[in-house]
């Protein structure tokens, strides 16, 4: 079986934010980029499975040319090829109009699942896979913390809120959008990193998948970003100034005789 | 384009979700701002009970597609009942809480039919006659705000806490029929279960010092776990702890692990991510120590220290041994 895994680089928010100049997203100059969370999940699952299963794994993924490292990392893990969807009309978009292009991709490849990540660390609209399983006319699930597949179906184990599971059996092919924490992703080995730099690339433009421009990409999206900002942080804490330990002093003073929690 | 309102009502055990009357008080508001009407939709299957309930609330009416195939949750269902309703009365907005079964089939709902989707919405405004919804971006830290560019219904998600439960306006609605076309399942369900053991209750904590992603590794554990015993606290985690295997899953609070409510919660190099809050907001006191001065943490926390958990934990231990005398 081929298994199609979506994954989205994103900006590794460790470091510290800034707001960009023109205040629609953050300066991303000096960020550094990873593979979404949920995503690594995802990609360690296919890979489980292709080893259990005897089945391949190709990974997808819409982003610049930055992206690339992203599918590297992919095929250093195991991954036999990847699809960029780098051509400028694809950026930018919203849920709906990424959905449509990796629909597109994945709909030209013999594929039997689809596994994705839940939510994107940077917009977190926790939508464009449900909406690659529309229209793939597929069956989905979010936020999956467990997965058997069998012939033809898989059984499934989904978070719900509060510490609860449910679980339930889909047929196959099927959309699966993995929650961070369903397994132990595995490292890259230097075997698998030098093996990389060989696997193919394949860059189809809107046109190789039959799509119109323009419903695709900022130009194709129905919601977009007006401008960021920083939360507003309300009342505030307050902060103990000093050295650490003038700091911790002033910390269970106030714990003890203000709060008096101590 | 109309100016309805509708609102999908979420529900469990035959009660209306917590989260169904924030998501009726914003209904509510967004019908306001429009000059329409709010209207509930509910699905399932035997909810007599719960659209009288519905009823209760100042709704223009209750929208009940009562069948068998609504008895559990299945998104196939779900947007198989909706779509049709949603094609044929063209409401302006569908409000639904962002948990996690809506998301669940909102997303396919809006692929199905073609409406826009703002997923985990906070709050709304007019801005220059058009209106803005503000939703968090990258786990929480910063917020944008969007504007629809597509013509037609716009679906909206809700999160937990953005609006008011108690501000949800009572009133009485009438109940009227949803016949839905014949629905099918696209799920065979096969139950429900418990994550990981019942061991850890941290609920009836006092004291809870959490750990976040910033301890980098489980090797700068130790030193937290003296910390929690120094102030016989017990150790709470968020969720990237626990993804990582540095503590096991009994440990993590938030949406999806425990919801607690001590006196005193100490929350040691977490950003403090809405998912996170939900599970603490309740603490009598917050306390955050964190590096990053614009952390969300900051926005619930009574008190702060700015600065490296590495040399702040070993300090604030030292210090609470010395207060103890
Ligand atoms: C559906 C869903 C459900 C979820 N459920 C939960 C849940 O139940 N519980 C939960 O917690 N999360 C949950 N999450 C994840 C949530 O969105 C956040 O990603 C998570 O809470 C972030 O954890 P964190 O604050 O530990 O990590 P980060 O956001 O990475 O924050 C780390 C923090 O540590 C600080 N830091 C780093 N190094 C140091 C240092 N040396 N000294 C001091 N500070 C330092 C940084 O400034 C930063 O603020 C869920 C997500 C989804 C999508
Ligand atoms: N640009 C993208 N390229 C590939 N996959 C994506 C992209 N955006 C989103 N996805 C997939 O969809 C999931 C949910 O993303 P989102 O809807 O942005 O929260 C991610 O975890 C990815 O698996």
């Amino acid at each position: 079986m081929r298994i199609a895994v979506c994954i989205k680089q994103v900006p590794d928010t460790e470091a510290r934010l800034r707001v960009a100049p023109d205040g629609r997203w953050i300066d991303e100059d000096e960020l550094k980029f990873v593979i979404n969370e949920s995503d690594e999940y995802a990609m360690e699952e296919a890979l489980s499975i292709a080893e259990k299963t005897g089945g391949e794994v190709v990974v997808f993924t819409v982003g610049p040319e930055r992206a690339k490292e992203a599918l590297r990392k992919a095929l250093a893990l195991g991954a036999v090829r990847a699809v960029h969807l780098v051509d400028d009309a694809y950026q930018g978009g919203d849920a709906a109009a990424t959905a449509r292009a990796l629909a597109a991709a994945i709909r030209r490849e013999d594929v039997g699942l689809v596994l994705t990540g839940s939510q994107s660390d940077d917009v977190g609209y926790g939508s464009t896979a449900s909406m690659l399983a529309g229209h793939l006319g597929w069956p989905h699930a979010w936020l999956v913390m467990g997965l058997d597949v069998e012939d033809g179906s898989a059984r499934v184990i989904r978070e719900m809120e509060a510490g609860m599971n449910e679980i339930f059996r889909v047929s196959l092919p099927a959309v699966i959008e993995v929650q961070a924490g369903i397994n132990h992703p595995r490292y890259a080995s230097l075997k698998g990193i030098m093996r990389a730099k060989r696997k193919p690339v394949d860059t189809p433009s809107p046109g190789d998948l039959g799509l119109d421009p323009s419903a695709l990409g900022a130009a194709g999206s129905q919601i977009e970003i007006v401008d960021v900002a920083f939360p507003d942080s309300g009342a505030g804490a307050e902060v103990l100034e000093g050295d650490p330990a003038a700091a911790a002093q002033a910390l269970v003073e106030k714990l003890r005789n203000e709060a008096r929690v101590l | 384009m109309s100016n309805q309102v509708w609102v999908i009502l979420q529900h469990r055990d035959g009660k209306l979700h917590r989260s169904s009357r924030e998501a009726i008080a914003a209904g509510q508001q967004l019908a306001a701002q429009i000059g329409g009407r709010a209207s509930a939709v509910l699905l399932g299957s035997g909810v007599g009970d719960l659209a009288k309930e519905a009823a209760g609330f100042d709704l223009d009416a209750v929208h009940v597609a009562d069948d068998g195939a609504l008895a559990g949750y299945t998104p196939g269902a779900y947007v198989g009942a909706l779509a049709p309703v949603i094609g044929a009365s063209s409401p302006a907005y569908v409000v639904a809480p962002h948990t996690y079964q809506s998301v669940d089939f909102v997303a396919r709902l809006s692929q199905t039919t073609g409406a826009a989707y703002v997923p985990e919405a906070i709050s709304f405004e007019e801005v220059d006659g058009e209106l803005l919804w503000k939703r968090p971006i990258l786990t929480g830290k910063l917020h944008a705000r969007v504007r629809v560019k597509a013509a037609g219904t716009v679906l909206v998600t809700v999160q937990s806490g953005a609006f008011s439960a108690d501000s949800a306006a009572a009133g009485s609605a009438a109940v009227q029929d949803l016949a839905p076309a014949a629905l099918t399942s696209d799920r065979e369900l096969l139950g429900v279960e418990q994550v990981g053991s019942n061991e850890v209750d941290l609920t009836k904590a006092d004291i809870i010092v959490s750990v976040g992603r910033g301890v980098g590794k489980p090797e700068n554990l130790p030193p937290i776990e003296e910390l929690a015993k120094e102030l016989g606290a017990d150790l709470g985690a968020s969720r990237p702890v626990i993804d990582n295997g540095w503590l096991p899953r009994e440990r993590q609070i938030g949406s999806s692990g425990q919801t607690v409510a001590p006196k005193l919660y100490l929350a040691v190099g977490l950003s403090g991510a809405i998912q996170h809050l939900v599970g603490m907001k309740g603490s009598t006191c917050v306390v955050a120590i964190n590096k990053d001065p614009s952390a969300p943490i900051f926005g619930i926390s009574k008190y702060a220290i700015v600065g490296d958990l590495h040399e702040v934990i070993p300090a604030l231990t030292e210090a609470v041994r010395a207060a103890k005398g």
